[in-house]
């Protein structure tokens, strides 16, 4: 296998929040965005996080950009700790490493013309460049993403969600990143085009050869253009595995329900699935339940998930998982022949 | 009689920019106790269609055309004549369930407002009924929950509150705009479910408004397609699903990634964007994405039924075959 060209260690990010309710009573709580994950990225790999609202995916993409700085462990680029640099040293290296985010509109500044908002970062980045550079640059960079290079000097509010989002990974490319972290990339899109704009991302990795971390809480979508998949449930790896094996057999019970809420475009099929709900809803982030975090909702929760905490266990088959009964929950379910 | 027959409906909005066409001639009728998916992609017109319904438009908006509900029509209707019918024999659900609900009124008085207004129960009744309710959309404590404010419950919640609001005085016709779109996919599942056993244990029908394919599959008997203000396609949701007669159905449907089929490629995606509500194109609306435009195209196609009970407009006789299948 080849070397990672990023390794988080063990990350946790904590937050302190002011739970106070009434007007003479103050008091804090932290809460654990992220806790305590770990991975590893190869060069031209596509990593899916998947997870609900408030479980951590958008912090932990965060952090890994610097956005916000760790509470402990590391964040480590091609070996370098950008866990302990300063904003300089972290300016340089956000060359290698872009994000695209979820609102078109809203990440793109209304008062610039496409051609200064993809031009910037090569203004910043290379400020050396001459001017016809950095057009022609950014012309050939429309084009790739499927803009016409004429546009360059209208308003964002000019262009639909779909070229909006198109002009935000013009600026993400222009100055050849080695990874892109796409925060929800796709979820404020229309379907017809959400299609697209998966294509193109498709399409450009290969072409540039790019490492990226696709953020979404759409699993069909998450499954069309990862590698592999990694879900996190408050704040921690539920599971981390293969595209194919994570979704034909999930081994954690969260993964599982997940896969099965998810409705299928398909009268028969969906009518006739006995759809194991999910009972509840995610637990308050400020006050986890002991053990394991899942073991509130979990249909598979015994006794001991309330007293010991599940470790990331590694598999056979080199995926890992956090459950004590991933083994036992396996048979179980192999057993009662439905494997859906 | 149909429970709700809608006619030639039209909507349009003024503004700086010209006039928006967001409805255009929309027929369809829906049967007591029916299920009926509107779905369309933003800008399509199906939230208009929902609003225009209920009295609901913005100011600089105007229907035209005609809504029946038991052959009471609707459009033009006084103030005081649609506050009777809203919230009794007509409800509504929207996206965003946090946002519609009041936030300085505790869940309680939220609910027995509906029925102290509507049917004239005294207090105590009213909330004995309301707990009932909670209960029967799934929600534990509810004796508790009635005293407490909407910011105290999570997203899902409140949307099981608007859904047993919306049930409270047993309506005719319960309108849901996209209800769980704003919800994580366990809570979604778990009210799809809800919605599901609710229409088929009640005589409501259902007018659900949605962009979600999976979630029309699940829960309609019938489905509106619509593209620009304008059906492009109506029929029953098995046979839409089975064999789409529209381009733009079909588009739609090979469009969405789907966890069933193994397939990871490239998914076939509609080129183009949606046409300019202020400047409509001549002919079919949906002619310069559509593989198959012809000659014909320029001319506005008829909605026409080509089998009984499924109507399409499109120039095209046969939607050509898939050259593979997906």
């Amino acid at each position: 296998m080849r070397p990672p060209i990023l390794s988080v260690e063990n990350l946790s990010v904590h937050f302190r929040v002011d739970i106070s309710d009434r007007l003479f009573r103050h008091d804090y709580r932290t809460v654990r965005a992220v806790d305590r994950v770990g991975f590893e990225l190869t060069a031209g790999e596509t990593l899916g996080i998947v997870g609900e609202s408030g479980c951590g995916k958008s912090t932990l993409a965060r952090a890994i950009l610097g956005l916000v700085k760790p509470t402990s462990g590391r964040v480590c680029w091609l070996g370098e700790n950008l866990s302990v640099m300063d904003e300089a040293q972290l300016r340089d290296k956000r060359r290698q490493l872009q994000m695209i985010f979820q609102d078109p509109f809203g990440s793109l500044d209304p008062r610039m013309t496409v051609g200064q908002i993809v031009g910037e970062p090569l203004k910043n980045f290379y400020p050396s460049m001459s001017r016809i550079q950095v057009s022609e640059r950014v012309s050939g960079m429309l084009k790739m993403v499927g803009l016409s290079p004429e546009l360059i000097n209208r308003y964002p509010h000019e262009f639909s969600g779909g070229q909006a989002q198109r002009i935000g990974i013009a600026r993400a490319l222009v100055i050849n990143p080695r990874l892109v972290v796409c925060d929800e990339p796709v979820s404020a899109l229309d379907v017809s085009v959400q299609a697209q704009i998966i294509n193109l991302l498709k399409d450009l990795q290969k072409k540039l050869q790019l490492s990226l971390i696709f953020i979404a809480h759409d699993l069909s979508v998450v499954r069309h253009v990862s590698d592999r998949v990694l879900v996190m449930y408050l704040g921690r790896i539920m599971e981390i595995a293969e595209r194919e094996r994570i979704y034909a057999t999930p081994a954690h019970p969260y993964t599982r329900a997940l896969i099965d809420s998810v409705p299928i475009p398909d009268p028969e099929t969906e009518r006739r699935r006995t759809r194991r709900s999910l009972g509840g809803e995610p637990p308050s982030p400020t006050s986890p339940p002991s053990g394991c975090v899942f073991r509130t909702r979990c249909p598979f929760a015994i006794e001991r998930c309330a007293q010991v905490e599940p470790p990331l266990e590694e598999l056979a088959d080199g995926n890992r998982v956090a459950c004590i009964r991933h083994a036992e929950i396996a048979s179980l379910i192999a057993e009662s022949g439905s494997g859906q | 009689m149909a429970l709700l027959e809608v006619r030639d409906l039209t909507v349009s909005f003024n503004t700086p920019d010209g006039v928006v066409h967001a409805v255009n001639g929309l027929n369809f009728d829906l049967e007591p106790g029916q299920t009926l998916g509107i779905v369309g992609e933003s800008g399509s017109g199906k939230t208009q269609t929902a609003l225009a319904m209920m009295g609901l438009l913005a100011e600089n908006g105007r229907a035209s055309g005609s809504v029946k509900f038991r052959g009471q029509q609707l459009l033009g209707m006084s103030r005081a004549e649609l506050t009777r019918v809203r919230g009794s024999k007509i409800s509504m659900i929207f996206q965003d369930p946090v946002s519609s609900l009041n936030p300085y009124l505790s869940i309680g008085e939220q609910l027995t407002e509906v029925l102290t207004h509507h049917r004239d129960l005294k207090r105590r009744e009213a909330r004995a009924r309301a707990t009932e309710m909670l209960n029967l959309v799934g929600i534990s404590d509810a004796s508790q929950r009635m005293r407490q404010f909407p910011h105290q419950l999570s997203g899902g919640m409140c949307q099981r509150v608007m859904i047993a609001m919306g049930l409270l005085c047993q309506p005719d016709l319960l309108i849901a705009d996209e209800p769980t779109t704003a919800l994580d996919v366990t809570v979604q599942s778990q009210i799809n479910l809800l919605m599901r056993e609710l229409s088929e244990q009640s005589s409501t029908a259902i007018l659900l408004i949605t962009h979600d394919l999976g979630v029309v599959a699940g829960l309609c008997d019938r489905v509106l397609v619509m593209y620009a203000g304008e059906t492009m396609e109506l029929s029953p949701a098995s046979a839409l699903f089975a064999s789409p007669r529209h381009p733009y159905t079909r588009g739609l449907l090979r469009s969405v990634p789907r966890l069933d089929r193994d397939k990871s490629g490239i998914l076939r995606a509609i080129p183009g964007n949606p046409p300019d509500l202020v400047n409509l194109p001549q002919g079919c609306p949906f002619r310069d994405r559509c593989e198959f435009a012809f000659n014909a195209c320029s001319e506005h196609p008829e909605l026409v039924e080509t089998v009984t009970g499924r109507f399409k407009r499109c120039h095209l006789d046969a939607l050509p075959d898939e050259e593979t299948s997906t």
